[in-house]
Parts: structure tokens; C-alpha cells; sequence
């Protein structure tokens, strides 16, 4: 797609807005926040790492902009959302270049230490309220302030869906890279890689920090959603969440990220009414029921991928890499 | 004529297995050079070694007079050494144009993260690579469909896009049928020779080495066994014993 077309989209979408139940609001604002972090998981997804831990760049996204508005005011939620990206994404410029070096569930397993650390430093510091965690107070755009509730959330609904729209926009353009291309190349074979004179290490840890700014960003939104931070932010079930979404997705489309994102909070809502009790194992079937069907994420729906043609006598080579020598 | 490569007393251990002991050789520029041996003769290891994947527990290996012993993939590649491997080190879920476009990113000082990857200029240079090679239409099929003769020709493809000093290919005609491993051979040699100066493969088939290198070295429990000229070194007495058991 164009990016002239999604640009265009977006707004559309962002003007359906007017036209959606209050209640759709804050379920599509939810959803695009976490489409957008589980977007970074399905940028860094295409180096062949995954990242249990991305609740780490949430919550300090979350708890940056939290801190930076009760010290100072900043209410703006532009500028929330830049504060929150950077938060993140400078925390991932701190740890990429140091996990990149490791592959596969030693990658996904220190991503997850490390938030659970996060977490559990976060549950000890009462400056800035321990497991309660603080309130923030309501977001702004441009000067205005929004009293009138569903206002509020549909100026939250336009924002979350600008900026994720957006980075949907740039993640597309990356995937058709150069970059994007030597994303796939490491996923595949990194040794080969490196034989070409590129750093694997060095794409991982840009294809790291996209994911943490992403993180950090939908960090600003949960938090200008719920004006409540707490550790949750970083605990490994969040985090399990975004790697739920970008499962569903599959790796083969941009779209499918908030499709799937949308989907997962409609089935969480219908089955939180109707089925309290149980609503979790209707979950789980849904999860049960995208894996069987559509192994390659709700993407696969509309993206024929040439690459559905692999025979099965090229599985073997990956167990071949450096065996050669 | 200086030699490009220079290496003095290379020594490698696995253990209580010698991979290399104290190897040493010239490998003089523009020239087609063979190595031979066994299957653990320490060929690979030697060049694992040369291409920075194994560090050397002792002595030097000098390109064009730079230490590059302790160097990494990267580092080697960057200098001017690439090399193919025995099992084609592709990118299987890519096209084929996709794998040299991506051989060609290596070559710049950055990626860019906006640039179409299939731009212009890069996919008309992955072509005309592969037309070199005979194969400019099987650019846009991925390598999952691709004959292993192909891939083993794509694979040193790759390789080619920097332009090396030194080119190391290891096995270039194994899985490739006696019928067509001069074919192959031929294709290679015809490829290559606009864009790598010096050639260092690695081959068990005696007929190849014998028509294609200029010089032979043999390699024998880590050690060099003899190493001159094709018709010397295949004659020579410890060569027939040891390497081609009498083999010509």
C-alpha cells in the first residue's frame, strides 16, 4: 500500500472516531497503544529475537512522562508521547547493543529478566509509590483542556491513532528497506551476514531501539488512558500481552498488527461481559483457534507470501549454518 | 611477485586434535590456487582461519601486509577477503536477487533505513551478477526453489559483490555431477575473473584441481604436505599416499 493511501486512511480512521460509542473510544485507544509496542515486538521479531520483556520500555516510558508531568506539568499529550518514546528508546539504546550479541530464548529470556528486575525495583521504591505506583492528571493537546469526558477520550482516540498510524507508516517503509531486507538476511543466517561485512549485532540493536521507542510511546498511552501508573507496567504478563498481539499478527503485515490488536481487546471485552468467570479460556481458544488456522498470523489472511512456497528439503539448513566449515 | 596472503606458522588445536601446525605460505596475487587433503586435513580450519571465523592459538596471517589474525568475519570481509562455503550459506525465504541485493548493502558504509531495498541500481548490480553466473532468470525466484548447483553458484555470487583481494571457495563442484563439474568449474572461473584477483579453492576432485590451479598445496594432519605446481604435487609420493590415494 501507498503511503500517500495510509496516510489517508489514518485520517479516516481517526474521523470514524466521531461517528464510534464512547466506550468503542477507550477500547480503540487501548488497542492502538498496544498495537503500536506490539508493532516494535513484530520490527525486532524480523531480526529472528524475540522480546518477552518489552513491559521494561513501557513502563519507563510510562513512568517517565508520569514523573516528568507531576514535576513540571507537562500535560501536553504530543509531547507525552515524544517524552515516552524517548524514555524508551534511550533505555533501548542502553540494552540492545548489550543482548544483541545472543539469539533465540537466551535473547527472549534476558528481555524478560530485565523487565522483571525493573519490575521488582519498581515495587521497592517508594518515591515513587512502591507496588500503588501514583496518578497523573488529565492530558491536554495544544493548550486545550478537555472536561467533557467523551471528548477527552476522542481527543486520546485522534492522538493514539495518529502517532500508531504513523509508525505503522514507517515500519512499512522500513520492512521495504534496505535495512529492512538485512532485518530478514539476520533472522536467517546472521554468520552469513557478518561474512558480507555487515554487523547482525548492529541491526539487532536498531531493530531494538525501534521496539523500545514504540514500547515507550504506548507506555504514554496506557498511561494517559488510565492516569494511574503502577510496577504492572513492567510485570511479565503485561509484557506476555504484546507478544500475544504480535503472535496473532504474524510478521508479514503492518496492518494485521492493529487488526489483530483490535480483535484481541473486542474478544477480551465480549467474553469479560458475558462469560466473568471464564473469560480467559475464551482467550485461549482464540489464540488456540489463530494458531491452527492461520499459522502465520491474522496477516496471512491477505498477504500471499512466496515465501508459503519453501519446500520442506530447505528446513535442515539452518541447522547447517557454520557448518559448513 | 608479493604475495597477498602471508602466513607464518599458524597453529591450531581442538583439544588434543591439531588442526594446524605451524602452517606456512604465500599466496601469491592473481594466481588459481588449490588447496587438497582428506576429510580433517585442516583445509577449513585454515581457512576459518585466513576468513577470521577461528582465532589461531599462535603465528600471523598478513594481508597485503595487515595483521588479520585476530579479526572478525566482518573485519576480514571488509579488508577484501570472501569466501563461499560447501553448504550454500543463503538466505533460503529471500529471492535470489534479494540475497545479492543484500550482499550489496554490505559493500556501503551505512543501510539505509528509507531506501527501497529492490532499488534500481542495486537490483540492475544483482542482476548483472547473476547473468555473469547464467542465471538472470532466477532472480525473483526465492532460493528455497533453486537447485543446489544454483545456490552453490549464487553463493559465490555473494561472495563476488565486494570485489575481493582473495577469494576463497570451498568445494566449489561438490554435489554438482561429473557431467557438468567442468561446466560449473568453467562458469565459476569465467565469473569470477573480472573481479577476484586471487583464487584459493578448496577440492577432492583431482581433475579439477589439475585443470584449474595454477599451484597446489596439500594439506595433511594440519600439516603441509607439498606445495608447488599441479603436476609436481599430485606425483609426489606422500600426495598419492596420503591425500589422493593414487588418484589422478
Amino acid at each position: 500500500m501507498h503511503p500517500l493511501v495510509m496516510i489517508a486512511l489514518v485520517a479516516a480512521v481517526t474521523l470514524f472516531g466521531r461517528a464510534l460509542p464512547t466506550w468503542t473510544l477507550s477500547l480503540a485507544t487501548i488497542a492502538a497503544s498496544n498495537a503500536l509496542i506490539s508493532l516494535g515486538i513484530v520490527v525486532l521479531a524480523r531480526t529472528g529475537n524475540v522480546s518477552f520483556g518489552q513491559g521494561l520500555f513501557f513502563a519507563a516510558g510510562g513512568y517517565g512522562v508520569a514523573l516528568i508531568a507531576n514535576a513540571w506539568g507537562l500535560t501536553d499529550a504530543v509531547a507525552q508521547v515524544i517524552v515516552g518514546a524517548a524514555c524508551g528508546g534511550l533505555l533501548g539504546l542502553v540494552i540492545g547493543p548489550l543482548i544483541a550479541r545472543y539469539s533465540g530464548i537466551f535473547f527472549g529470556m534476558l528481555t524478560l529478566a530485565l523487565s522483571m528486575v525493573f519490575y521488582g525495583a519498581l515495587v521497592k521504591t517508594t518515591a515513587l509509590g512502591g507496588s500503588d505506583g501514583f496518578n497523573v492528571g488529565r492530558p491536554s493537546l495544544f493548550g486545550m483542556s478537555f472536561t467533557d469526558p467523551r471528548e477527552a477520550d476522542f481527543m486520546l482516540y485522534a492522538v493514539s491513532v495518529i502517532v500508531t498510524g504513523f509508525a505503522g507508516i514507517a515500519a512499512t517503509i522500513l520492512f521495504r528497506s534496505e535495512f529492512g531486507l538485512a532485518s530478514l538476511a539476520v533472522r536467517e543466517n546472521n554468520l552469513r551476514v557478518e561474512y558480507l561485512g555487515l554487523s547482525a549485532n548492529r541491526i539487532v540493536s536498531i531493530n531494538f531501539a525501534i521496539a523500545a521507542v514504540f514500547a515507550g510511546a504506548s507506555g504514554a498511552f496506557a498511561l494517559m488512558a488510565q492516569r494511574h501508573i503502577d510496577p504492572q507496567f513492567a510485570y511479565w504478563t503485561t509484557s506476555g500481552e504484546f507478544v500475544f498481539v504480535a503472535v496473532l499478527a504474524g510478521n508479514q503485515s503492518v496492518a494485521a498488527v492493529f487488526v489483530a490488536s483490535m480483535a484481541l481487546e473486542l474478544v477480551r471485552s465480549f467474553s469479560n461481559l458475558y462469560l466473568p468467570n471464564t473469560w480467559q479460556l475464551v482467550l485461549g481458544i482464540f489464540l488456540l483457534g489463530v494458531i491452527l488456522f492461520l499459522p502465520r498470523g491474522i496477516g496471512s489472511l491477505w498477504i500471499r507470501d512466496r515465501r508459503k512456497r519453501r519446500t520442506a528439503a530447505d528446513v535442515p539448513l539452518a541447522a547447517e549454518r557454520g557448518a559448513a566449515s | 611477485m608479493n604475495p597477498v596472503l602471508s602466513v607464518r606458522g599458524l597453529e591450531k588445536r581442538f583439544g588434543a586434535v591439531v588442526a594446524a601446525d605451524a602452517l606456512t605460505v604465500d599466496i601469491p596475487a592473481g594466481r588459481k590456487i588449490s588447496l587438497i587433503g582428506a576429510n580433517g586435513a585442516g583445509k577449513t580450519t585454515f581457512v576459518n582461519m585466513v576468513t577470521g571465523y577461528l582465532k589461531p592459538d599462535s603465528g600471523t596471517i598478513l594481508l597485503d601486509g595487515t595483521d588479520i589474525g585476530r579479526r572478525s568475519p566482518r573485519s576480514t570481509a571488509r579488508l577484501g577477503i570472501s569466501r563461499s562455503f560447501q553448504i550454500p550459506q543463503l538466505f533460503v525465504e529471500l529471492t535470489a536477487a534479494e540475497n545479492l541485493a543484500v550482499a550489496i548493502s554490505g559493500t556501503g558504509t551505512r543501510m539505509s533505513l528509507r531506501a527501497p531495498a529492490e532499488a534500481q541500481g542495486r537490483r540492475d548490480a544483482a542482476v548483472e551478477l547473476l547473468e555473469r553466473f547464467g542465471l538472470a532468470d532466477q532472480a525473483d525466484r526465492p532460493i528455497s526453489e533453486l537447485a543446489g548447483g544454483v545456490r552453490k553458484l549464487i553463493d559465490i555470487a555473494m561472495a563476488l559483490v565486494r570485489r575481493p583481494k582473495l577469494l576463497l571457495l570451498d568445494e566449489p563442484t561438490s554435489g554438482v555431477s561429473a557431467e557438468e563439474k567442468f561446466k560449473t568449474m568453467d562458469r565459476v572461473i569465467h565469473a569470477v575473473a573480472p573481479d577476484a584477483a586471487t583464487i584459493v579453492f578448496v577440492d577432492h576432485d583431482m581433475e579439477i584441481v589439475s585443470r584449474y590451479a595454477d599451484r597446489v598445496v596439500a594439506f595433511y594432519q594440519g600439516r603441509i604436505l607439498a606445495d608447488g605446481i599441479p603436476a609436481e604435487v599430485l606425483n609426489n609420493q606422500e600426495v598419492r599416499r596420503y591425500v589422493t590415494g593414487g588418484a589422478r
